[in-house]
C-alpha cells in the first residue's frame, strides 16, 4: 500500500464511522448484551456446537449426494430442482420461472444468498417488480444501498433516517416519525404487494435433503407470506445449507437465533415442504371461496454453487461452507462495531466470515479492502455456533493476497530489515511489521541512540511515508538494558529448588519492557523454583498477523527445537507475553506438525496460570495486599481462557478485581500503528477508556499496554506478575 | 416431569413471549373464545372433543376478502412447546397457515394434552409426521416482531398479539 491510498482508506473509514458508526454501534450493542445473556442461560450451549459442528463437517463431505437426495425427493413431492453454476444460470431461471406465470409482481423475503447473485436487479432489469418484504432488506432497497450486516442489512440506518427516507418515498399524509410509524406503513404497503404477487422468493436456512423441506427462521412473518400467499414459489439456497435430514435440525435451532439476536428461538420457524397444502389465496377474486383442492402450487428450489463446490475443496476456506449466517462473529467484533459492514465487507458478505465468502466467491484479492480489518483478535472464535476458526481464514487470505502482490518499487527501503522468506512484492507496511523481531534487534543494539533518533524532528514523519507507522501514535521505548542482558548478572538459582521452569523470552519482554521479565524471575525464585530462561524467541505472531505464514512457520520451528528439551525433561516453560501462548495454543496447530504443536501447548503455561495456584496454595496470607485494581486481559487470553488464574493470583494476595469488558483494545499487535488505521483504532479503544481511566490498571499483552498509554494519556500499565511479585514479596517480608 | 407441570411451564414460557394463555374446558369453550376475539373473525375448524366454532360468530367459510379484514384468526395447534411457550401451526388445506397470519390477532386453541416438554423433542414429533409422508408447518412463538425500525415493534406481517387457549381435555 502506497502512502496515499493508505490515505485513502483512513479517509473511507473516516466516512464510514461518520456516517453508520452510531447506529451500527448502538444496535450491535443491544445483539451482544443479548446474545450474552442468552448463551450463559442456555446449558447444552457447547454440545450444541460440537454437534452443529459434526454435523456441517458430515454434510459438506457428503454434499453431492445431499444434492442429488434433494432433488429426487423434491422432485417426487412435486417440485423442480435447479442447481445453478453461477449467479447468472440462477438468475436466468428464475426470470424463465416467472415469465412462464407471464407474472410480473415478486416478493422476496430477506436473503443474502439473492444479494450475493444480484438476483431482485436482474429481475427488475428484465421488467418486474420486485419487492424486498423484510423491513431491513426493504429500507436498503429504497435507499439503494448494500447491506451492512447479514442479519440486520440496515443495522447502520437510525430511526431519523429511515423516516426522513420514507417521508421522502412515500410523502405520507402525515410524517411518520416513531419505529411503529414506521412499521405500521410498512406493513400495509407491503401487505399490498404480498397480494399482488405472482412469485414468493425466499432463501432457505436449512434445507433438509431425505423429505426436500426447506427451513426458514425469522421475525417478521414475511417469509410465511412470501412462500406461502403466491402460488408459485421460488427457494434460493447455496449449496452449503444442505443438512440430511429432519434428524439433525435441532442444534441449528438452538443456535441459530441466540447467537443472531440473542432470541431463545425466532418468532418464526418455517418448516416447509413444498408443495404446501395451505391453499394458494387470490385477491383478485377476494370473494371467492379459498379452496385448495384447485391445487395449482409450483415450487422451485435453486441450489447455487457460484464457487462453493470449489470452496469445498479448498482445505482453507472449506469450513466457511459451515457457516449458517447468524452474525455473532460481527457483532463480537470490535473493528466491526465502530464500522459495520460498509468498511468491513463486500458488497453481500460482510465481517471476518465476509473474508472466507468473498474470497471463496470472487478470489483472495476481492477481500483487499477489508480483509486487513481482522486483527486476529480471536473474539469471534467461541461465539462462533459452528466453531469456525474465522481468524485463521483471515490470515490465508491475507498471505494469498501478499503473494498476488508485484514487486514495488521501493522495496530496497527496507529490504536490509527484512529477512523474511515470502515472496517479492509484499508489501512494505507488512514486512516491517511481519520482522518486528528484526527491527527490535536492530534497534535494541544502538539504544539509546535509537530511541533518540526517533525522537528527532521529521523521524516519526518519514516512518509514516516509509512504512504508514502513524505519526500521532508515541512508539515503545526500547530498553536501554535487554532482559537478557539483565539475565547474564543474575543468572543464580536457590539452593533448595528441586524444579527447574523455563521462561519464554519474548521479543517485547526482551527488548521493550524487561521489567516484566525480571519480575517474573524474582517471583518465581521466591516460590522456590529455578529458573532457566529460553533465548529471545520471536513467536510467529508478528509475520502471522501480517499474512506471512512462511515466514510464520519458520518461527513456530525454531520454536519447537529451542522447547524441545525442557519439554522432554518436563520442565514448564512459562509465558509472559498472552498472544504468543494463545498462537502455542492454537495457531500452532496450523502451522507444525499435530504432535509437535500438542506438545507445546501441553507444555508451556502462562506465567500467572503457573504461579496461581502456588499461591493461592499458601494458605498464610491473611491481611494481604488490599485495593482495587482494574485487569484488561489480552483478547486472545480470553478466548484461550487463561485470564482466570491472574484474575485469582490478585484475589488471593487480596486485591478487589474487576476485569474489562470490551472485546479488544484497539491496537491489536500493529494494527493501531497503521497510519490507515489509527482512528478506528482509538475509536476502538475509547470504549475502553472509561474503565480504565483513573484507576490503577494492569494489562498482560504488550499492545494493550501501548494502548491504555495512550488512551489515558498516562503511565503504561504493568504486567499483572509485576504486581503479583510485589505483593508476594511484602506478604513474604 | 408431569403433564401438569409441562402445561404450567408452557404458560410460563409463553407469558415470557408476550403470549396471554387462557385455560379453559371444552364446556366452556364458547365464552371463553367470545372474551379473546375481536370481530370480524375467521376460523379453521377444531379437532379438539367438545369444541366447535359452529356456535360463535366466527367466520369459517373462508374468503381472501374475509382473510384480509377479519381482526383475529382462530387454529387449531398441533402442539405447545414446554420450554419456550411455541405452538405448532400445521400447514393444512383448510387454511390454518394463513388464518394465523393475516390478522392482527392469532387465537391458538390447544388441547392441554399436546404440549410437547421441549424444542429437541418438538422437532422429533415433526420428524415422524415428515416420516410418513410430506409435511409442513410453522413454530410460531409469540407475535411477529422486528428492530428494523429503530426499536422493537410487534406486528409486521403477522399478528401483533397472540392468545392461546388451552383446553382442558382430561
Ligand atoms: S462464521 Fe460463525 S459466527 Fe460468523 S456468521 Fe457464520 S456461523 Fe455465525
Amino acid at each position: 500500500m502506497t502512502e496515499e491510498s493508505r490515505g485513502q482508506t483512513a479517509a473511507h473509514i473516516r466516512d464510514v464511522m461518520t456516517t453508520d458508526g452510531a447506529a451500527v454501534n448502538e444496535q450491535i450493542r443491544n445483539l451482544n448484551a443479548n446474545r450474552y445473556e442468552s448463551v450463559a442461560a442456555f446449558d447444552d450451549y457447547e454440545t450444541c456446537r460440537e454437534r452443529a459442528r459434526e454435523i456441517k463437517e458430515r454434510a459438506i463431505e457428503n454434499l453431492p449426494t445431499l444434492i442429488e437426495t434433494v432433488t429426487e425427493q423434491v422432485e417426487a413431492n412435486g417440485g423442480h430442482v435447479h442447481v445453478a453454476t453461477d449467479g447468472a444460470a440462477a438468475n436466468r431461471y428464475v426470470q424463465d420461472v416467472l415469465d412462464e406465470q407471464a407474472g410480473e409482481t415478486v416478493v422476496k423475503s430477506k436473503s443474502m444468498t439473492t444479494e450475493e447473485i444480484g438476483l431482485r436487479e436482474h429481475l427488475a432489469e428484465a421488467g418486474a417488480d420486485v419487492f424486498e418484504t423484510d423491513l431491513g432488506e426493504f429500507v436498503i432497497q429504497l435507499a439503494e444501498e448494500s447491506p451492512s450486516h447479514i442479519v440486520g442489512p440496515s443495522l447502520h440506518k437510525s430511526r431519523e433516517e429511515i423516516a426522513t427516507l420514507f417521508n421522502e418515498q412515500f410523502d405520507p399524509d402525515s410524517p411518520l416519525e416513531t419505529p411503529a410509524e414506521l412499521t405500521a406503513f410498512a406493513r400495509e404497503y407491503l401487505g399490498e404487494r404480498m397480494k399482488e404477487a405472482d412469485l414468493g422468493i425466499t432463501g432457505a436456512n436449512f434445507v433438509l435433503a431425505e423429505s426436500g423441506s426447506v427451513v426458514l427462521v425469522t421475525n417478521e412473518g414475511n417469509a410465511r407470506k412470501s412462500a406461502v400467499v403466491p402460488d408459485t414459489h421460488v427457494a434460493v439456497a447455496g449449496i452449503e445449507k444442505l443438512i440430511p435430514s429432519i434428524e439433525e435440525l435441532h442444534p441449528f435451532l438452538e443456535l441459530i437465533a441466540r447467537s443472531a439476536t440473542g432470541q431463545d428461538i425466532a418468532q418464526y420457524v418455517s418448516l416447509l415442504t413444498p408443495p404446501v397444502e395451505s391453499p394458494t389465496l387470490d385477491f383478485d377474486r377476494p370473494d371467492q371461496p379459498i379452496d385448495a383442492t384447485d391445487d395449482d402450487r409450483e415450487f422451485h428450489l435453486v441450489l447455487l454453487d457460484n464457487g462453493r463446490t470449489a470452496m469445498r475443496e479448498d482445505p482453507h476456506l472449506r469450513e466457511t461452507l459451515y457457516c449458517i449466517r447468524c452474525g455473532a462473529c460481527l457483532n463480537s467484533c470490535a473493528n466491526f462495531q465502530q464500522v459495520g459492514g460498509h468498511a468491513f465487507g463486500g458488497d453481500t458478505y460482510t465481517g471476518g466470515i465476509g473474508t472466507g465468502w468473498v474470497a471463496g466467491l470472487d478470489g483472495p484479492d476481492a477481500t483487499a479492502a477489508f480483509n486487513d480489518l481482522c486483527t486476529s483478535c480471536s473474539r469471534c472464535v467461541p461465539n462462533c455456533p459452528v466453531k469456525i476458526d474465522i481468524p485463521w481464514i483471515n490470515t490465508v487470505v491475507r498471505d494469498r493476497r501478499n503473494n498476488g502482490n508485484t514487486p514495488d518499487a521501493v522495496d530496497h527501503l527496507i529490504d536490509p530489515l527484512v529477512p523474511d522468506q515470502e515472496s517479492t512484492g509484499l508489501d512494505r507496511q507488512k514486512r516491517f511489521f511481519g520482522n518486528i523481531d528484526t527491527v527490535l534487534r536492530l534497534g535494541s543494539a544502538l539504544a539509546p541512540v535509537s530511541n533518540w533518533a526517533l525522537s528527532l524532528p521529521g523521524v516519526d514523519r518519514l516512518l509514516e511515508s516509509t512504512v504508514g507507522i502513524d505519526r500521532r501514535r508515541s512508539l515503545p521505548q526500547l530498553a536501554t538494558e535487554t532482559f537478557r542482558s539483565w539475565w547474564a548478572d543474575h543468572h543464580e538459582d536457590p539452593d533448595s529448588a528441586d524444579t527447574t521452569v523455563h521462561l519464554f523470552v519474548d521479543l517485547y519482554t526482551n527488548y521493550l519492557y524487561p521489567e516484566r521479565g525480571k519480575a517474573a524471575v524474582r517471583l518465581l525464585r521466591e516460590l522456590d523454583l529455578s529458573v532457566e530462561v529460553t533465548p529471545v524467541l520471536p513467536s510467529g505472531r508478528a509475520p502471522l498477523s501480517q499474512g506471512m505464514i512462511t515466514t510464520a512457520t519458520e518461527q513456530a520451528n525454531e520454536v519447537a527445537e529451542a522447547l524441545e528439551s525442557p519439554i522432554a525433561a518436563d520442565e514448564p516453560v512459562l509465558v509472559i507475553e498472552p498472544s504468543d501462548l494463545a498462537l502455542f495454543r492454537s495457531e500452532y496447530s496450523k502451522l507444525l506438525p499435530t504432535e509437535t504443536a500438542a506438545k507445546i501447548d501441553a507444555g508451556t503455561a502462562g506465567i500467572l496460570e503457573y504461579v496461581s495456584p502456588l499461591i493461592k496454595s499458601h494458605t498464610e496470607i491473611e491481611s494481604g495486599a488490599s485495593g482495587e485494581i482494574v485487569f484488561h486481559s489480552n483478547c486472545q487470553q480470553r478466548t484461550a481462557g487463561f485470564e482466570e488464574p491472574t484474575v485469582e493470583a490478585l484475589e488471593a494476595l487480596g486485591y478487589d478485581v474487576r476485569t474489562t469488558d470490551v472485546e479488544c483494545c484497539g491496537m491489536a499487535g500493529s494494527f493501531g500503528y497503521k497510519s490507515q488505521y489509527y482512528e478506528l483504532s482509538m475509536a476502538v479503544g475509547d470504549d475502553l477508556e472509561p474503565q480504565v481511566a483513573d484507576t490503577d490498571v494492569l494489562a498482560s499483552g504488550t499492545s494493550c499496554v501501548a494502548q491504555i498509554g495512550s488512551l489515558t494519556d498516562g503511565d503504561e500499565p504493568p504486567h499483572p506478575v509485576e504486581l503479583v511479585e510485589r505483593a508476594w514479596a511484602e506478604h513474604r517480608s | 416431569m408431569d403433564a401438569g407441570a409441562e402445561r404450567t411451564q408452557f404458560e410460563t414460557a409463553a407469558a415470557d413471549h408476550d403470549v396471554t394463555v387462557t385455560r379453559t374446558r371444552a364446556a366452556n369453550f364458547a365464552s371463553t373464545l367470545e372474551g379473546v376475539v375481536e370481530y370480524p373473525a375467521v376460523g379453521v375448524s377444531l379437532p379438539i372433543d367438545g369444541v366447535s366454532l359452529a356456535d360463535t360468530a366466527v367466520e369459517t367459510t373462508l374468503t381472501p376478502a374475509k382473510l384480509d379484514t377479519a381482526r383475529t384468526g382462530v387454529t387449531p395447534v398441533s402442539f405447545g412447546i414446554a420450554t419456550l411457550g411455541t405452538v405448532f401451526i400445521e400447514s393444512t388445506t383448510d387454511g390454518a397457515e394463513p388464518v394465523s397470519l393475516f390478522p392482527e390477532r392469532h387465537v391458538a386453541v390447544l388441547a392441554a394434552s399436546d404440549v410437547c416438554p421441549d424444542l429437541a423433542a418438538a422437532v422429533d414429533r415433526f420428524g415422524e409426521e415428515l416420516a410418513a409422508g410430506p409435511s409442513s408447518g410453522i413454530f410460531a412463538t409469540g407475535p411477529s416482531a422486528t428492530a428494523d425500525m429503530g426499536g422493537h415493534v410487534q406486528g409486521v406481517h403477522g399478528p401483533s398479539d397472540v392468545h392461546v387457549i388451552v383446553v382442558d381435555d382430561r
